[in-house]
């Protein structure tokens, strides 16, 4: 066994007092948080949390002061906290955003902060949901490269104008913020939803994928990209700020093109 | 009191089955419906505000809408054509969006399927009576009572 390395130094001296940026506002909120579950009541209720937050806090730091410090059993996903694992998309104040992206400072915290799970899909406890019916649209779509030639021995080379055709769509992180918004999908959750089609649009419109007809096919289905009615909440909810509605207009021309 | 649930295992592959699809659709119905919707929409437009125009605008305009008018306008071929695309388009035009808001917002097989009875039944009832009294409309019926016809019938 080695001996244990003592950590180094700090090369760089801070004088008290600097580094910080000066004291940071703190101020008093009423987080209402939609709770639910089943093995206690089949009704759902609100709880609400009266917290002490900072600035510089997010309503995933609210959850987490309300989950360590009042009451252990509220539930919610969440991984990165940094806007990039697609974990966390809630309805927050009655829209859908990521809790980890929606600084406490720029809500209105004179009133009560609404948090409730995303909807349209069946909830299993408090905010979490059940994703399947999601993952399962998403599936359905083929989310990967197919390509019929040889395969290369390098990387598969691609221009910068092809790349820049599908860049937006690749921001997806598979939220479903845009596909809880839509008010097709809460009806029966049986269109296959925004996302399902921003990420066929990622690979329909990728010069180096060759199963676009079989995607285009696929969403040419009845509950496919013709259920979608432009009704833009998608485009609204979406937090990597996709031009959702845009993406599945340009699947609707592509399917039109192809067969007329 | 404990309400047992049963919850199953995440990860299980399971899908609610509300959610689940069944099979996939043959054909180009839908999209064809929604090019119907915007090809249909834009002859509209030139339709109906022409109508408006004519009947509303021209001449002594709205004043002079009667029997005799229409009756008219139904004796030009034109005109017949014009009526019967507008009736024709805005029935299957609204019909259409209606069967689409049908689908967006009733959530049980069931209520669907006698909406769109009702719907299509409607539809069917206005289409063929309003081709048949664009084709056959005639101002002074025989045998109508004396006052309720216009002033240029010939008298019974
Ligand atoms: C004046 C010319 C018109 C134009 C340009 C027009 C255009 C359109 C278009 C493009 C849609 C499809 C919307 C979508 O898919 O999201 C639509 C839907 C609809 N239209 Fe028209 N339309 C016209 C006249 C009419 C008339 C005369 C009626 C009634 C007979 C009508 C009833 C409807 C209905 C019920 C819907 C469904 C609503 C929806 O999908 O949100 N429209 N119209
Ligand atoms: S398109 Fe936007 S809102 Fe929809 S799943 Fe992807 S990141 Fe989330
Ligand atoms: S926690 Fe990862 S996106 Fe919010």
């Amino acid at each position: 066994m080695t001996a244990e390395t003592v950590e180094p130094a700090s090369k760089v001296e801070l004088a008290p007092g600097v580094g910080g940026g000066g004291e940071i506002p703190s101020f008093d909120i009423t987080l209402k948080v939609r709770r639910y579950n089943p093995e206690v009541s089949e009704e759902a209720h609100w709880d609400d949390f009266k917290l002490t937050m900072y600035g510089t806090d997010r309503v995933l730091d609210a959850l987490h002061k309300a989950k360590w410090e009042h009451d252990g059993s509220v539930s919610f996903r969440r991984s990165c906290a940094h806007g990039v694992c697609g974990s966390d998309a809630m309805r927050i104040n009655g829209r859908n955003r990521l809790a980890c992206k929606t600084l406490l400072k720029d809500l209105d915290t004179s009133k009560p902060i609404l948090v409730e799970p995303i909807k349209g899909l069946p909830v299993e406890k408090d905010l979490i949901v059940d994703m399947e019916p999601f993952f399962q649209s998403y599936r359905e779509i083929m989310p990967f490269l197919i390509n019929s030639g040889h395969e290369p021995t390098r990387e598969r080379l691609q221009s910068a104008e092809d790349r820049e055709r599908f860049d937006d769509t690749t921001k997806c992180i598979l939220c479903a913020a845009c596909t809880s918004s839509c008010p097709v999908f809460w009806t029966d959750g049986q269109y296959f939803g925004p996302a399902a089609i921003v990420n066929a649009h990622r690979f329909i419109f990728d010069s180096r994928d060759d199963a676009g007809d079989m995607r285009l096919e696929i969403l040419n289905d009845k509950e496919g990209v013709w259920r979608c009615r432009t009704v833009f909440n998608c485009t609204e909810a979406c937090p990597r700020g996709i031009q959702v509605t845009k993406a599945i207009s340009e699947v609707k021309n592509a399917v039109l093109n192809r067969k007329i | 009191m404990a309400v047992s649930s049963e919850i199953q295992a995440p990860r299980s592959g399971r899908v609610a089955p509300k959610y689940t699809r069944h099979g996939s659709s043959r054909g180009n119905f839908e999209m064809l419906a929604w090019l119907f919707m915007r090809v249909s929409g834009l002859v509209l437009v030139v339709l109906i505000f022409g109508h408006l125009f004519v009947n509303l605008m021209v001449g002594e305009g709205v004043h002079a809408i009667d029997f005799g008018f229409v009756a008219g306008k139904w004796a030009d071929p034109f005109w017949q054509i014009w009526d019967l695309a507008m009736l024709w388009l805005a029935m299957l035009h609204g019909t259409n969006g209606v069967r689409t808001i049908i689908n967006d917002y009733a959530d049980k097989d069931g209520t669907r399927f006698w909406l769109k009875t009702v719907l299509y039944a409607a539809t069917a009832v206005i289409i063929v009576l309003g081709t048949l009294v664009i084709f056959t409309f005639n101002p002074c019926p025989p045998n109508a009572a004396a006052e309720l016809l216009p002033s240029f019938c010939p008298a019974p």
